[in-house]
């Protein structure tokens, strides 16, 4: 039992504080959600340098062999300062799909890319029914000589509108709600009969609704088992999931300073408003939230790594429910403890509960896990 | 960072509950696990038997008969007996009283108590509350003026915890009234048989005797039973105040209380099938797991962050630790409530009566009035919300 990160662990921290430090002011920020494609391409590019796009990928890959703490610390991080940049699109699910996945010469084509940050993933998964369930697939692809002819809608793709390859969700197989036949492709996002309706969502962040017409990959586009991806699908959700924990966390944990800075400050009645009970006590309950989804995240963290899908879909599914339950309270007391000001568009603290809201709701929201985690019980 | 118990600590488990299995009397544990009275000559054979064994005063320096084990062996060795269950060391001496003597004790106050508590010789009660002191502790008045060499001791203290067993008492007593109301308490201990002590029983919501009202009438104690210096009684309250609330948040006993409650209702139907089948049970009760799992890490967090606040003081992060464990605490107790339902009716007029054949059921409803407690000792979950609110978050 060791809650302490290592050295290097500690240098991660260290580096990616001090870059988001320097690039990554709320003014800054302002300025890259209005550049093409609402982010940067220099603080992209940035990551790279600091091997951030590399971090998750082995050393024989070109990566840096970090595990999921590395990533945890990262996204802790993006979470803190707000970070728009396509990060877990990219290194964590496509770049997950690939570990996990893919096959060498799929990671020879496309994992340099990511690395240097020469090239953005999107993942295509969400369909107009599915809701949260990754094995309701209608989205089709048909056998078609050696490849495979794709037909199909999926919304809110992340990193839709930029992405210069998706990932696509399909169907090979059976009925709209079977787990068995679902593939996993690999998509070039210029590829003919694609279609993109872009747009920006709630927390300032790009996607797109993309639509498939008959259009056409080869054989070497699926990534893993054609018929059988649906637990390649769940574990790389799942490690979504998780890096979408530690990102909630940061956001918390910035939402509550920012507004505990705030109580002390705002002046009412005479008084800073720091100093009415009714607000303490509810700060002092912001406090506890966060501490029970901080130990949540570093659960998920830990159990991401096990190869028993059972016992990691269960942890993480709490984890989630911790998250969406703790994040949900401090977001909407966030915005009540600063009151009119938190209404705005200008105030820093509405942006942190609008992307803990998103968050709510990408993966499976706390109701959804929590009907995954009753079904078995979560203490063995 | 790696959230898994190591291979030594494993094992450590491993050893402690192989000496509870050897040790434990089967008849105690069946007892704590449907939550019944376990009478104060079982839990003095078990806690001399821990004792024997150099266990019962585990936290406690080596030199005065602690173990030296690290932080995270103590939490493991806490949450074996709470899931096994069985009684964990009396509060009040060990985790109390004791470290009190040691830390500002002389020489023969450590001689003489430290292996009386480990020995439980005597049962310790605590007196702090008072009728108009309860959250506002520091407003106490009960008096202890100084007559020569002897301290005479007037007042009331109340909410005394199985004063009934109870051989000696810690106090907090004014002996400065002219002071800030902080600054004029001192720490006095002295025997609960002492001339013009009386203890009086209060029944509680549940039926059950668990504390008293105790009156001080011109008790004569020797003035050499003061602990420390004149006056600082406070800091040292603070201080065993402090200990006492990484203990607190209780998670062995809620995880065997889960546990226990997913074996009731697996068997225990409602609307024909059984109540671990019914969708809002089985999510309520997920819900707690949760809960209960964040608790766990985030107080072995702070278990590892000890020593990092300095000697003595404790991590003031403690305080959502006595909140959440409090809460589930309660919600567990409340679950089993929701399942038994109607059946909690029948009032039993002496439920902590040791009855051999009382029927599991009849604990539930004095079990869950009784839990009310954990909320309001200790300090309230409201004093613990101002604790945060001032020294975590500086406001």
């Amino acid at each position: 039992m060791d809650f302490n990160l290592s050295e290097e662990q500690r240098l991660l921290k260290e580096s990616v504080d001090g870059l988001l430090t320097d690039v990554y002011g709320f003014d800054q920020r302002k300025k890259y959600l209005k550049e093409k494609g609402g982010w940067s391409r220099v603080v992209w590019s940035r990551f790279a340098e600091q091997g951030l796009l590399g971090l998750p990928f082995v050393e024989a890959d070109g990566g840096f062999g970090g595990g999921g703490v590395e990533t945890m610390i990262v996204m802790e991080a993006f979470g803190r300062a707000l970070v728009v940049e396509p990060y877990l699109a990219t290194v964590v699910i496509g770049g997950g799909f690939l570990r996990h996945g893919g096959s060498n010469v799929q990671k020879a084509a496309h994992l340099p890319g990511i690395i240097d940050g020469s090239k953005t993933f999107g993942f295509a998964q969400l369909e107009k029914n599915s809701r949260y369930d990754l094995n309701d697939v209608t989205t089709s692809a048909k056998k078609s000589g050696d490849g495979w002819v794709i037909d199909g809608e999926k919304f809110v793709v992340l990193n839709g509108e930029n992405a210069d390859t998706l990932i696509v969700t399909v169907r090979t197989k059976g009925a709209q709600r079977d787990s068995s036949g679902i593939a996993v492709l690999l998509v070039p996002a210029d590829a003919r009969g694609i279609s993109k309706k872009s747009y920006l969502t709630q927390d300032g962040l790009h996607a797109a609704d993309v639509s498939f017409t008959s259009v056409e990959v080869g054989s070497a586009a699926a990534i893993g088992d054609p018929e059988n991806a649906l637990p390649l699908i769940e574990r790389v959700v799942d490690d979504a999931r998780t890096a979408l924990c530690a990102e909630a966390v940061g956001l918390m944990d910035e939402s509550l300073k920012v507004t505990v800075d705030y109580m002390k400050t705002r002046k009412q009645f005479g008084v800073p408003i720091g100093s009415f009970q009714s607000l303490q006590h509810r700060a002092a309950d912001m406090f506890v939230a966060l501490e029970q989804a901080h130990s949540m995240s570093m659960y998920a963290t830990m159990a991401a790594e096990i190869d028993d899908a059972a016992e990691r879909a269960k942890a993480v599914a709490a984890a989630k429910v911790q998250i969406g339950r703790s994040g949900k309270f401090i977001g909407q007391q966030s915005i009540q403890l600063h009151g009119g000001i938190g209404m705005t568009m200008a105030a820093k603290i509405g942006h942190y509960f609008k992307r803990l809201t998103m968050i709510e709701h990408t993966f499976g929201d706390a109701d959804y896990h929590l009907r995954r985690v009753s079904e078995t019980g979560l203490l063995a | 960072m790696d959230l898994v118990f190591t291979e030594e600590e494993q094992a450590f488990r491993r050893q402690v509950r192989q000496f509870l299995r050897d040790n434990v009397s089967p008849q105690v544990q069946r007892k704590m696990i449907e939550g019944r009275h376990v009478s104060k000559e079982e839990m003095v054979t078990w806690w001399r038997i821990l004792n024997k064994k150099g266990w019962n005063v585990s936290p406690w320096p080596k030199e005065y008969g602690g173990t030296g084990w690290s932080s995270v062996q103590h939490y493991i060795f806490r949450e074996e007996l709470q899931m096994y269950p069985a009684p964990t060391p009396l509060a009040f001496g060990v985790g109390m009283v004791g470290p009190v003597i040691y830390t500002f004790g002389n020489e023969a106050q450590k001689q003489y108590y430290l292996p009386r508590i480990a020995n439980v010789d005597d049962w310790w009660c605590q007196g702090f509350s008072e009728p108009g002191a309860g959250s506002d502790l520091a407003s106490l008045t009960t008096k202890a003026e100084r007559r020569g060499d002897k301290w005479i001791i007037n007042g009331q203290k109340t909410w005394t915890t199985l004063a009934q067993h109870a051989d000696m008492i810690f106090c907090l007593c004014r002996t400065d009234s002219s002071a800030k109301k902080q600054m004029g308490i001192s720490f006095i201990v002295f025997c609960l048989n002492s001339k013009g002590v009386t203890v009086r029983p209060i029944q509680t919501i549940d039926g059950g005797h668990e504390v008293n009202e105790v009156f001080f009438d011109d008790v004569e104690v020797p003035y050499e039973n003061l602990i420390g210096e004149e006056n600082k009684g406070w800091d040292y309250a603070k201080f065993l105040l402090g200990n006492e609330r990484t203990g607190i948040a209780r998670v062995g006993v809620s995880k065997e209380r889960i546990r226990h409650i997913r074996e009731l209702a697996a068997n225990f139907e409602s609307g024909g099938r059984p109540m671990i089948e019914d969708p809002r049970f089985r999510e309520k009760l997920a819900i707690s797991e949760i809960e209960l799992k964040a608790l766990e890490l985030t107080q072995l967090r702070i278990v590892a962050d000890e020593g990092k606040h300095g000697k003595g003081k404790s991590n003031p992060a403690s305080s959502m630790l006595k909140i959440k464990g409090s809460q589930s605490q309660q919600t567990a107790t409340e679950l089993l409530m929701e399942m038994i339902g109607p059946l909690a009716a029948p009032y039993n007029e002496h439920p902590d009566s040791p009855d051999e054949a009382m029927d599991w059921i009849a604990q539930i409803a004095p079990s869950y009035f009784n839990n009310r407690k954990v909320s309001i000792y200790g300090g309230s979950d409201e004093i613990q919300r101002n604790i945060i609110a001032k020294a975590v978050l500086g406001l």
